[in-house]
């Protein structure tokens, strides 16, 4: 049955939307396109979210901040125990190497986690006002990224410290290979996000994953120690597929930079130029973006009933 | 010369009802079923809405129009169709949507007029102006998490019409805080209609509806089934409504229930204020001994076959029919008339109040009260009906509210009492 009754108004149906001003169009579908827009033309708001999350995760605390810079030196007093002290890593300058690339990680999974969880959690906000839903992952992702650049600060402080040399042409890489981070995390956090609604599994799978994830990685130990066991088959391109490890060896690169250990023989990272790392680091890139362009898509067709589902 | 602010195109909204859970799991075993429970909240609406107009969107619990309002403000997408809106968008229907507990409600000022796009440099202009019509001057430093609830819906409230919209979306919030709040916030959306914004209102009370509304949408099972002025659409949704209870009816006699009574929790669904205890109705209905038996109550007006209502002013008359196997001469047939919305009892009368005494009664009988004048406006109206002695210790039966008359005012007078009211104007 249709029906067709006509207009509300004193105009009558020859009325139209003014030419000038934007329309907001309600659909069952938007384009990548219009994602885009959208998330853009909510800016302010994202900004806000951001804020927000900081505020709110250290109101009524004492230290407050100093928790987001503590958090690491934590991390780095208990691996340095266990590996360095313990294990005896051949890794000289241990905390240098550890922080260059734990940091980004730590971007990365804090990210993820909070994001994930992001539309679910959103409660009241996503049952009850429009604006466009990838603003809650993005800004659980821009709450990580102020840790992560207030935690860099602070390594940069201890380098300066230590006077630890950078070499001038490695150090740049540390700006693509942030930008590919963002990429990246934001791609899974909007799909991620959008699939959790749904299936709340995701947010207790993705733990466990970071959690495997993270040992896959080189950031605890070195390049290396993959290296010296695939690299003799030709199979060190494996190590590659997890596209961490290219953002951290980047970042492990461009600041800790030392290529072999003291002993000399030890790899640590690889000995290639720069370039080998930028090709890397473009084929992260281009995958996360087709996987960003897959997320939003994703995204739209889940979106529209999150407010009856949450 | 008005624009066109809202334009929706053959809209249908499908849900799909799940009772089960979000997890893998549920979802993997009930997935054959979940297939199986989908429910069209929306069916094909098309509308639109010009620039300066309030518009009502009137239905039951669940008839859709709540979720039209969602789609309207785009937090849901249909499942077909398009929505289109120009301008920004203020919802009520969240107040303080975004506030955290933990912020104080400077802060959260900011955050809930960035959730409704108002630009941050808009926002510091009018910030005295939001928190003075909040009354929040002193506290507004505090943490929210430490203001009370009125203090809370205050903060919202303020900041969603401060944050001035093109169209302000509201469901049913003008009936919060306190009093003076609540004139407050009509005046608001008064000084809204006199700057030619647009409104639109979700609300299942008619007089709401009728002291704001130039138009109104009535939905009924996802349909659109009217729009039009508010006094015919008013009408319209009353007549859905009177059409499924009748439906009801007619079920509830099939599962043979006593054929002259509704049971009270069909009035309590039908309308959504609850009846008030009817404390002294519930125990004379205990006490009834059934010597005599109430057999009918009947309602007779003027155009009884054509519609189920009355007009105010009309003349209605009750019939009681009762039946008796004994011969009792210590007999009195009472009757009250109340507001169903408040329960309040607004008339009440009996056989020997009006001179009219009744002598023994043997058999079948009946006695009628012919209301000459209906002086009502709008509304629901139980009636009680008793059968007692002439001291009441006796009570031979007794229908408490469970039958009623419907009435419906085809302007837009508001209140309980109709009366004939003319106003003269002279020039100063």
């Amino acid at each position: 049955m249709s029906t067709r009754l006509g207009t509300i108004g004193t105009t009558g149906p020859e009325t139209a939307f003014a030419p000038d001003v934007a329309l907001r169009i309600v659909a069952p579908r938007r384009t990548f396109r219009e994602h885009v827009r959208d998330i853009v033309q909510y800016h302010e708001l994202l900004a806000s979210l951001i804020r927000k999350e900081l505020k709110v995760k250290y109101k009524n605390s004492v230290l407050g901040f100093a928790w987001s810079l503590l958090n690491p030196l934590l991390y780095l007093a208990v691996y340095y125990v266990v590996f360095d002290l313990l294990l005896g890593s051949a890794i000289t300058a241990f905390p240098i190497f550890l922080l260059s690339g734990l940091l980004v990680w730590n971007f990365f999974a804090t990210s993820l986690i909070a994001g994930t969880s992001s539309i679910a959690e959103g409660g009241s906000l996503v049952k009850k006002v429009f604006f466009p839903r990838e603003v809650l992952p993005l800004a659980s992702e821009g709450a990580a990224f102020v840790h992560f650049v207030l935690q860099f600060f602070v390594l940069v402080v201890v380098m300066l410290v230590v006077r630890w040399n950078v070499d001038i042409r490695f150090v740049w890489l540390v700006v693509p290979a942030l930008a590919v981070m963002l990429l990246l995390a934001a791609a899974l956090n909007i799909l991620l996000s959008a699939v959790n609604v749904y299936a709340r599994d995701v947010k207790h799978l993705i733990e466990i994953v970071l959690l495997a994830w993270f040992w896959l990685t080189p950031i605890v130990y070195q390049w290396g120690l993959f290296d010296s066991r695939l690299g003799r088959r030709g199979l060190n391109w494996i190590v590659l597929l997890n596209p961490v490890t290219s953002v951290t060896l980047a970042f492990q690169r461009g600041i800790y930079n030392r290529t072999t250990a003291s002993d000399g023989t030890t790899v640590l990272l690889p000995g290639t130029s720069a370039l080998w790392y930028v090709r890397n680091l473009t084929i992260v890139g281009v995958v996360s973006a087709l996987l960003l362009f897959l997320a939003v898509r994703v995204f739209d067709r889940l979106e529209g009933n999150f407010a009856e589902v949450i | 010369m008005g624009r066109r602010v809202i334009e929706i195109d053959g809209v249908s909204k499908r849900f799909e009802l799940s009772s089960h859970g979000t997890s893998l799991k549920e979802r993997f075993v009930h997935r054959e079923r979940a297939r199986a429970e989908q429910f069209w909240a929306l069916r094909d609406i098309s509308m639109s809405v010009d620039e300066g107009s309030t518009v009502g969107i009137m239905g039951r619990n669940g008839s859709g129009k709540s979720t039209l309002l969602k789609l309207v403000g785009g937090i849901l997408k249909p499942t077909a169709g398009t929505v289109r809106v120009q301008g920004r968008i203020a919802s009520l229907l969240e107040l303080g949507a975004g506030m955290h507990p933990e912020l104080t409600g400077r802060e959260n000022i900011f955050m809930n007029g960035a959730i409704l796009g108002m630009p941050k440099r808009e926002l510091e202009r009018r910030f005295d102006e939001i928190v003075e019509f909040a009354e929040l001057e002193q506290f507004i430093d505090q943490q929210v998490k430490h203001y009370s609830s009125g203090m809370f819906i205050r903060l919202g409230f303020s900041v969603a019409v401060n944050v001035e919209p093109d169209l302000l979306l509201v469901d049913e919030v003008l009936a919060v805080g306190d009093e003076n709040f609540q004139r407050k916030c009509l005046e608001r959306v008064r000084r809204f209609q006199r700057d030619g914004r647009t409104i639109v209102v979700v609300s299942h009370s008619a007089d709401q509806i009728r002291q704001i509304c130039d138009q109104v949408a009535v939905i009924d099972h996802g349909n659109l089934v009217a729009l039009d002025d508010p006094a015919v659409a008013i009408r319209v949704f009353r007549e859905h409504l009177l059409e499924d209870e009748l439906d009801r009816r007619a079920r509830s006699e099939a599962e043979e229930r006593p054929s002259q009574s509704l049971a009270s929790e069909d009035i309590v669904d039908r309308v959504d204020e609850p009846v008030s205890a009817a404390t002294h109705g519930a125990a004379q209905e205990a006490k009834r001994n059934l010597r005599v038996r109430i057999a009918g109550i009947e309602f007779d007006y003027a155009h009884k076959d054509e519609r189920r209502y009355l007009l105010p002013g009309e003349a209605l008359t009750i019939t009681v029919r009762y039946t008796t196997d004994e011969s009792i001469d210590d007999i009195v047939i009472g009757l009250g008339i109340f507001e169903h919305a408040t329960g309040r009892p607004i008339y009440g009368t009996n056989t020997d109040i009006l001179g009219t005494p009744l002598t023994t009664v043997a058999g079948a009988g009946q006695v009628t009260f012919e209301v000459s004048f209906l002086p009502l406006l709008d509304g629901t109206y139980p009636i009680t009906v008793g059968i007692h002695s002439h001291d009441e210790a006796t009570v031979y039966d007794w229908s408490e509210q469970r039958t009623w008359f419907e009435i419906l005012s085809p302007d837009r007078t508001s209140g309980l009492v109709w009366m004939p009211v003319e106003a003269k104007s002279s020039g100063a």
